[in-house]
């Protein structure tokens, strides 16, 4: 260990390794097999069961969890995987505090939820252990549909569509596939290479052809693609980021907080990684407390969260809120930043309180700074480039229906559409319903 | 304070609670530490003649779980003691003499014969023992070789080999009886009429607990094969309860005094059984599954209880709820009740829902609001929502008080008394009166 917590500037190794490993390691460990059983049997299987309609991807949960109680937890995977073919990464990334396991009815009737995320882990994880992949490709087609961004909502379209018996080919700008599995999910949720261990699993229905460093709209245009393929799929994503609006807002240590995430991802030494001594997040959703918490477990000595709204308007949901204020994260709530000070490089940050009024968000005409040396923006993903013939809809791509655009032969989903909350789920939903209905509209 | 000293055949315990023939009595050892746990007495593991029959090498144990790996009930294939007969006389001796307010029964098991039992029974009574039992139950191995549920199978044998040990001991004689039998009152009646003092029920029962799927053979498996073993543990306890209500509405064998035995493992089971006629209680499963520590919940809990409903003595609870034992053919059809859902209570699983739904009278409304409401006009009242429901009390049956309409049937209540002897529908009904 070369530096501290309260070495000034951004540097690295602020922690020691064996520190770093720990705090980067499995943020909810697994279940064992008798905790399992004992998690399955307080699920009281009901009838129309409101977990079901709360899963974007509307997993048969009752089924799997009797299934897991039952003893076998592969028949248990495969009905989740049936709904959702990323079941695994969703087992620990879905926020089932707002989905799931709110609407279990032992979460009204106790406040404790059937553990539902981390049985569909247990599940999706035994049967991945075996390396099992209980699906088979259909009969030929003969159809090839290209599927741009491999992120959930490209993998789970692209999958599926191999199944039905088409031929993919599944490319994305980045260097390696995953989308935001692989660059953005906080790494304390998907240790151990997870995301490219299932993708790897994935892969293994066949059918799927992949190329990486393919841009849209650079390497390749959307036209190219609609002339050679039966069509396409956009899975692309948010790609770009909103701006602060702030002065002083391209001072040295402003950053995207995006980009330290994927940074932090990549990073195969987290002692490497530069992180500074007093770190202000600015927003209020994942990427927000991902980032303050993953500073934080970097060796930050103080972060703070700022955000402009009231507590309840965050997007971030209250067990990830919860989730930072244990981290040792400040909370700061109605406060946006005015200005970003400094002598080059970024100092303090000036923030105005504010009032949530009927006719909007107001100063108050109070003021505050807060010391920095580095700051993080994530205030929300914006689409970077509307491929030419599709048309926005709240400035994402419009879709209708399973997720068809303005265009023939053109469908998409994820985040990168109207419709659903920007989760891994619902990206897998949608790429999911989507890759059905081009199939359907393909072969009939 | 209650007292829990009873009195069972003359023979005195400073409580209730015996344990029950089998392992945790087997030797001076256990037994010792089991009345220093504060047991009342013990009915000494069941003593044949020498020599001594041996038990399986391998497993001797199968069970049934529940989710959390709770024990609700198990089977055995061990057999008698497979000790020497003399070693047990002789420890059964030193317990007796060492601890004088305890009760000390030996249970026995030896051949068919009337020289075999005389021959026995002086040995007993030389330990100074409180009491014989008469194992007629063991459902495997020893009935096999003519002994045990062999027994206590054929009421002839009972009342015959009961008769012979009343003629060769002065010692109280209590015949333990099988449960695998069509009707137990004819076991009872066969044990009263040869002169017992008492009859200890239920043995164990006989089972199959599970099956290796792998093996492809019963479970405890001994080198590939299985066998029925003996069932008892919380499992058995309504087979039990309901045996011991038959005996002790039995009109022939009323009076006779009943040790109740089957799955008792908290004082509540304990005083069920009292009130259906048990004098006192024995346990088995619930102390090997446990220890002999369970013992202090026992004797606390029945003594929070009686003195709760203020019964100063285990006298006062046995037998109370015998009168209310009755025929079906005497239930009041008259007693009409209604489902009743708790909405500020109700989860909203939808388990009634499925239930009654599915599988019985389609009496429960769903609404898009997944609010749950019974219709009066199916509902037959069978309790399956009750017992499906996961709150507790979120769902009652409510009496319809007489003069109602009971929108079922179209008819008013009637605070009338009406049972099946008495009704119209019944060809052979006689006239109220
Ligand atoms: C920091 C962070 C944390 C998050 N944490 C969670 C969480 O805990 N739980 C949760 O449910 N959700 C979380 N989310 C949201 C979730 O990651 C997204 O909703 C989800 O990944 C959307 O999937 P997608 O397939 O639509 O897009 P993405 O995962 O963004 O994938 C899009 C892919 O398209 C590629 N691409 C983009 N443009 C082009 C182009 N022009 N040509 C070719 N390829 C292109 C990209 O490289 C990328 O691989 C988080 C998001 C962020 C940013
Ligand atoms: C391993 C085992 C061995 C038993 N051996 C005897 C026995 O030797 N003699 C006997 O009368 N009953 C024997 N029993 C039956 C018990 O005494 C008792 O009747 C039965 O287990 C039901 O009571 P419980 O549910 O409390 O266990 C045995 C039971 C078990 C579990
Ligand atoms: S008591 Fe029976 S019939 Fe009536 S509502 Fe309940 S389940 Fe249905």
């Amino acid at each position: 260990m070369t530096n501290a917590p309260t070495t000034p500037g951004i540097v690295p190794a602020r922690l020691d390794r064996q520190t770093l490993a720990a705090n980067f390691s499995d943020v909810e460990p697994p279940m064992g097999a008798h905790e399992a059983v004992v998690a399955a049997d307080r699920c009281y299987f009901c009838h129309d069961a409101p977990c079901i309609t709360a899963c974007p991807t509307e997993i048969d949960i009752p089924l799997f969890i009797r299934q897991i109680q039952a003893g076998q937890p592969e028949a248990a995977a495969r009905t989740i995987l049936d709904q959702n073919i990323l079941g695994g990464m969703c087992a620990r990334v879905c926020p089932t505090e707002t989905l799931c396991e709110e609407a279990c009815v032992r979460e009204f009737a106790e406040g404790k939820p059937v553990e539902i995320g981390r049985l569909q882990r247990f599940a999706t994880d035994t049967l991945m252990a075996r390396d099992i992949h209980p699906y088979e490709r259909a009969a030929p087609t003969g159809k090839r549909i290209a599927v741009v961004g491999a992120g959930p909502a490209g993998l789970a379209c692209a999958h599926r569509l191999a199944m039905r018996g088409n031929d993919v080919v599944l490319m994305d700008a980045r260097e390696r596939i995953g989308g935001l599995n692989e660059y953005g999910i906080a790494a304390y949720k998907t240790p151990d290479d997870f995301a490219q261990a299932e993708i790897d699993w994935l892969m293994k229905i066949g059918g799927i052809a992949t190329r990486t460093g393919v841009r849209l709209g650079e390497t390749v245009t959307l036209q190219e693609l609609r002339a050679e393929y039966d069509a396409v799929f956009l899975g692309i994503g948010l790609g770009a980021v909103n701006a602060l609006g702030a002065e002083g807002e391209t001072r040295e240590g402003v950053r995207d907080a995006v980009d330290f995430i994927a940074e932090l991802r990549q990073a195969e030494d987290l002692a490497r990684l530069p992180v500074g001594r007093h770190v202000v997040v600015i927003g209020g959703g994942m990427t927000a407390v991902d980032a303050a918490v993953q500073s934080r477990l970097l060796g930050a000595e103080a972060v703070t969260m700022v955000y402009r709204r009231g507590r309840d308007r965050m997007s971030a949901s209250e067990h990830e809120l919860d989730h930072a204020a244990t981290a040792g994260v400040r909370i700061i709530t109605n406060a946006q930043p005015v200005a970003v000070h400094g002598n080059g490089a970024v100092r303090e940050v000036e923030f105005a309180y504010t009032h949530d009024g009927p006719d909007g968000l107001k100063p108050t005409g109070e003021t505050f700074r807060l010391r920095a040396d580095q700051v993080f923006k994530a205030i929300g993903q914006t689409l970077a480039d509307l491929p030419a013939g599709l048309s926005l809809c709240n400035g994402k791509i419009a879709v209708a229906g399973a997720g068809r655009t303005d265009l023939p032969g053109v469908w998409a989903g994820g985040d990168c559409t109207t419709g659903g909350e920007d989760l891994t789920v619902t990206a897998v939903a949608q790429g999911r319903d989507a890759a059905e209905d081009i199939h359907k509209t393909l072969n009939g | 304070m209650a007292n829990l000293a009873t009195e069972f055949l003359g023979i005195k315990s400073p409580n209730p609670f015996w344990l029950a023939s089998a392992p945790p009595t087997d030797k001076q050892y256990n037994v010792e530490r089991a009345f220093r746990a504060g047991w009342g007495g013990v009915v000494w593991k069941t003593l044949g003649f020498d020599p001594h029959i041996v038990n399986v090498n391998g497993p001797r144990y199968g069970a049934v779980w529940g989710a959390d790996r709770q024990l609700l009930g198990m089977n055995n294939i061990e057999l008698i003691t497979d000790r020497p007969l003399d070693v047990n006389l002789r420890e059964i001796k030193a317990v007796k003499r060492d601890w004088p307010d305890r009760a000390m029964i030996v249970s026995l098991m030896v051949p068919c014969d009337e020289e075999s039992w005389a021959a026995i029974l002086p040995m007993v009574e030389e330990t100074g023992a409180d009491g014989v039992e008469l194992n007629f139950g063991c459902p495997h191995g020893m009935s096999e070789r003519g002994m045990g549920s062999a027994v206590g199978q054929v009421p002839e044998y009972i009342e015959m080999v009961t008769r012979w040990c009343k003629k060769h001991t002065r010692m109280p004689v209590m015949v333990k009886l099988t449960p695998n039998v069509a009707d137990i009152r004819n076991a009872a009646r066969a044990a009263h009429k040869g002169g017992a003092d008492a009859v200890s029920l239920i043995n164990t029962v006989n089972s199959i607990t599970s099956v290796d799927l792998d093996a492809m053979a019963p479970e405890p498996t001994i080198d590939g094969k299985g066998t029925h073993g003996g069932y008892c543990g919380p499992a058995v306890k309504p087979i039990a309860l309901n045996m011991v209500a038959e005996i002790a509405r039995d009109p022939q064998t009323a009076a006779l005094p009943i040790s109740g035995i089957g799955g008792i493992t908290t004082w509540r089971d304990a005083a069920e059984f009292l009130a259906l006629g048990a004098g006192n209680a024995q346990v088995c499963t619930a102390a090997m599954n446990y220890g002999f520590a369970i013992i202090k919940e026992l004797t606390a809990g029945l003594s929070l209880w009686m003195d709760e409903k203020g019964y100063r003595s285990v006298d006062e609870v046995v037998g109370r709820a015998v009168p209310n034992v009755t025929d079906w053919q005497y239930l009041n059809l008259n007693y009409v009740t209604k489902a009743r859902i708790d909405q500020d209570a109700c989860i909203k699983c939808g388990r009634c829902y499925a239930a009654c739904e599915d599988t019985s009278h389609q009496a429960i409304s769903m609404s898009e609001e997944r609010v749950f409401e019974v219709i009066d006009a199916e509902c037959v009242a069978c309790n399956l929502c009750v017992n499906v429901c996961p709150v507790e009390n979120c769902i009652t049956m409510e009496r319809l008080p007489a003069g109602a309409r009971d929108e079922r049937t179209g008819q008013t209540v009637s605070d009338r008394y009406l049972n099946w002897t008495m009704h119209p529908n019944n060809p052979m009904a006689k006239a109220a009166e």
